[in-house]
């Protein structure tokens, strides 16, 4: 028999706070975290604002900051999430002497993240100053003149996205398997589906899962951009993004670090810690049909809902909440719509579908677990977030979307839901706990 | 859980058999680099693989899609392809009118790097934002990222990889992306060994692929003083794992894959069984200095001796050890001393061929190569010499294979680690007859 696995600490640091009480505390009262872009001169991009972890100081969170001052934003970050999902799961942090009742051998780790930024200033300069436009090449003596005297070695070792994870494992002394992946938008829910296996298969007692991202930066903006993919309403932050809206027209990025401590039941049992709910099941599947768009029909987020449903062994009508992907793009919000109602059929209409991306803007590899979190609240205060922003429903559209006022109802499963550029989508069901 | 494919492109070869016979040949696919001009950096050698069109690799119908390819994606989809060619499957890719799979039971799990772009693409760009010889981001707002092609960044996205494969074969199970640089390729097969275990898919796809060959990457590894800045007259014996002269690595390109199924689905279909994978294990090399292995290499030894227990098997039963053999010194001696933890005594007789002074550090395919080499080892019963190991370094106490042999080789274990600390290793079994 499997080990069931459970959630025993949360962690996040995002554009709506540093902690899950005051992030929470925000969504409920539909707070936007989206402003004017402040960490680099975005004044002429097509889009000019974003949702920035604000006033953050990851120094706080750590004795040895020496350890990780090289670290990336999304490393920073992870460190604040880590270590508050440590603290309320009761895992030591920063010692050798642990009394946390966990091996380290059996505690390991499993991120969503993201690459860290170059250092623009040195990265546009060294190719300016190498640009033959002439000959229409570069010359690489001259490149590596000024990439030699403005790249630092740590800072570039720091760029790789499997950092978030090694810093996390100096936080905590894990000595578990550890793993890191970057399925775009769906990252860090992945994460979250592989350390329940992994936790099932018994490879481990406990997993410190989630994400990690940043891409606030000029390169990371340029793309989104280009692709057309974020929204340019430079007037209106706050009110920009609109999941589900008809005035829909595209998602903003967001950064951030979301963590949950995952945990087989007897463990968590073992040590006396609060569960605060359980991770009853996972679906994941690939659309194979565009590297540009989602399948049409949905036919990937379809088949991953339905196999999250049956890895849960529940029927579609026993979901109370569904945590949507809904990043105000007008693809995707009209297929994930599709997809809901394919699955929960009669049911969709009724379960309150919301998205909080509309309030946090888009923690790409980190969104899914900043979600789930979500999730995980919503269950124990029995109460839904909005989305926020939504005035103008589109017409198609018309799921309960839980326009612009959280709603308190019992919740006691919820869906989150994760779909990534190019097609891998992945779903997590949870459920409250009840007793031991 | 059985591998029945194989694929691999490397700085040895388009495919596995050059990979392999340049293996045990001695052949070193380490060069000065030709890519872009390397006399500025500190390290001026590669291993580039071989040039070709990827077009020639993909149905008619997605030829389009070689716009977005980088590098790392062609790699990826020219091992995928051998490796499905090699299974006996076939997926939409290999052939449309005679699909033998179903597209909702394959998954696909791969290794990536850190992409980096092409600066050459972007250069015409950035030139037009510094109209006075200074970048000025406010001009690259309004000027500048409008030259960049709009799909630009679906290029360097890390997980692209599987999705051009998964759409060229119609993999519609789960997919992952591992991103922990050079032993991503370890986590991924093991991650797929287990999705299919698990009955989430019968079939899955995994390996590795990455193109360090790139002004950026190389010059992070010179920045970091892991590359080698020796010997860049005589690139053959530039990179030397677990030799006293050992003066550091070189980088490289390539991808490994593998086809993984069950033993029954495998038997069903009648499918060759190349090796089995019998067990794996993970951990963490946790030190200070993290760009390094920590000098007990205690994250390596864990890794090795739960892979062992889930193998259920005992040292003396390890025939052959591929390890990650950097050609670093200290990473070289904190990972022999890893292996020498887990094995024990038995550590005399297990004979060690470290891969890269041939192929060089394929970043995040590097681990997917070092599978297909034991593979090929077992297959073959043979062992090739280790190339750049003439006098063991000072402190190593591992039993470096300083001839090729022919020998029946049981059980395989490949391990390997990474900068910032995930370490993993894999055990095959083989399963002739």
């Amino acid at each position: 028999m499997a080990e069931r696995v459970v959630i025993t600490g949360l962690g996040i640091v995002c554009p709506l706070g540093h902690d899950v009480e005051t992030v929470w505390e925000a969504m409920l009262a539909g707070k936007s975290g989206l402003a004017t872009t402040t960490i680099f001169d975005a004044s002429t991009f097509p889009s000019t604002f974003c949702g920035e972890v604000k006033n953050y100081d990851f120094a706080k969170h750590t004795n040895n900051p020496e350890l990780h001052m090289h670290g990336n934003r999304g490393t920073r970050f992870v460190i604040g999430a880590a270590v508050q999902a440590c603290r309320q799961a009761g895992i030591d942090v920063e010692t050798d002497q642990p009394r946390d009742n966990i091996e380290r051998e059996r505690l390991g780790i499993y991120l969503g993240a993201g690459e860290g930024s170059v250092k623009s200033d040195v990265f546009f300069g060294a190719i300016v100053k190498a640009w033959d436009a002439d000959k229409n090449e570069m010359d690489w003596r001259k490149w590596t003149e000024v990439a030699q005297s403005g790249m630092e070695p740590m800072h570039e070792l720091e760029q790789e996205p499997n950092m978030p994870a090694a810093h996390v494992a100096m936080l905590t002394g894990a000595r578990g398997p550890t793993r890191s992946c970057l399925t775009a938008c769906a990252a860090s829910t992945h994460a979250i589906a592989a350390a329940t296996e992994m936790l099932r298969r018994g490879d481990a007692d406990v997993m410190i899962a989630g994400g990690a991202h940043s891409m606030i930066h000029p390169l990371g903006v340029t793309g989104f951009n280009r692709l057309t993919a974020l929204s340019t309403r430079n007037e209106s932050p706050e009110t920009a993004l609109r999941p589900f809206s008809a005035s829909r027209d595209g998602f903003v990025i967001g950064e951030g670090a979301a963590i949950v401590v995952l945990e087989s039941l007897s463990s968590a049992k073992k040590r006396g810690v609060e569960i605060l709910a359980e991770v009853i099941g996972y679906g994941s599947s690939s659309d194979a049909f565009r590297v540009t768009d989602m399948h049409e029909e949905g036919r990937g987020a379809i088949a991953a809902i339905r196999l999250a449903l049956a890895d849960a062994g529940i029927a579609p009508s026993e979901v109370d909440y569904i945590s949507t992907h809904g990043t105000g793009t007008a693809e995707n919000d009209s297929i994930e719509t599709k997809a809901i109602k394919a699955v929960f059929g009669e049911n969709a209409g009724r379960i309150p579908a919301s998205s909080v991306k509309s309030m946090l803007g888009h923690l790409i590899g980190a969104a899914g677990v900043a979600e789930l979190i979500t999730c995980v609240m919503a269950i124990r205060d029995n109460i839904v977030p909005p989305t926020i922003n939504l005035d103008d429903p589109d017409p198609d559209l018309d799921l309960d979307y839980v326009p612009n006022e959280a709603r308190p109802m019992q919740v006691n499963i919820a869906v989150n839901e994760s779909f990534g550029f190019g097609g891998q989508n992945n779903v997590v069901i949870i459920k409250r706990h009840q007793g031991y | 859980m059985v591998i029945t494919g194989l694929g691999a492109i490397s700085p040895l070869g388009m495919n596995i058999a050059q990979t392999w016979e340049g293996l045990c040949d001695g052949r070193c696919g380490i060069d000065r680099t030709t890519a872009f001009d390397p006399s500025g950096f500190s390290c001026k050698l590669a291993g580039q693989a071989p040039d070709f069109k990827i077009q020639s690799f993909l149905p008619k119908t997605l030829r389009k899609a070689v716009k977005l390819m980088s590098r790392d994606i062609e790699l990826a989809v020219v091992a995928a392809n051998e490796a499905f060619s090699v299974s006996g499957l076939v997926t939409r890719g290999i052939d449309p009118d005679n699909v033998n799979v179903d597209p909702t039971r394959v998954a696909i799990n791969l290794g990536a790097g850190l992409i980096s772009c092409d600066l050459v693409e972007l250069a015409p760009a950035v030139a037009a934002s510094a109209p006075d010889g200074k970048f000025d981001i406010r001009r690259w707002g309004n000027v500048g990222l409008e030259l960049v092609t709009p799909l630009w960044l679906l290029k360097y996205l890390p997980n692209m990889l599987a999705c051009h494969i998964g759409i060229i074969h119609d993999i519609q199970g789960p997919s992952n992306t591992i991103t922990c640089a050079e032993v991503s390729a370890f986590l991924a097969i093991s991650e797929a060994a287990a999705v299919v275990a698990r009955g989430d898919s019968d079939i899955a796809v995994a390996g590795g692929a990455e193109a360090k060959v790139n002004p950026i990457v190389m010059f992070r590894q010179c920045l970091l003083n892991r590359a080698t800045s020796q010997n860049n007259d005589d690139p053959a014996s530039a990179c030397r794992p677990f030799d006293a002269d050992a003066g550091g690595a070189v980088f490289g390109e390539g991808s490994g894959m593998v086809v993984l199924e069950s033993l029954r689905n495998a038997q069903e279909r009648g499918a060759r069984i190349y090796a089995e994978v019998a067990g794996y294990g993970h951990s963490n090399n946790i030190c200070s200095a993290y760009e390094h292995l920590e000098p007990d290499g205690k994250g390596v030894r864990i890794a090795i001796d739960k892979a062992m227990a889930d193998a259920d098997i005992s040292p003396e039963e390890i025939d052959l050890i591929i390890p990650h053999g950097m050609g670093i010194a200290a990473d070289d001696l904190a990972e022999a001393r890893g292996i020498e933890g887990a094995l024990g005594k038995a550590v005399k007789d297990a004979v060690v061929f470290p891969t890269k002074s041939m192929l060089s550090c394929t970043g995040a395919a590097s681990g997917a190569l070092d599978v297909v080499a034991a593979v090929c080892a077992m297959s073959d019963e043979m062992i090739p010499a280790a190339k750049n190991c003439e006098k063991k370094a000072d402190g190593c106490n591992l039993n470096i294979a300083t001839e090729s042999q022919r020998k029946k080789v049981r059980y395989a274990l490949c391990c390997g680690y990474t900068y910032g600390g995930q370490t993993a290793a894999i055990v095959l079994k083989n399963v002739t007859g």
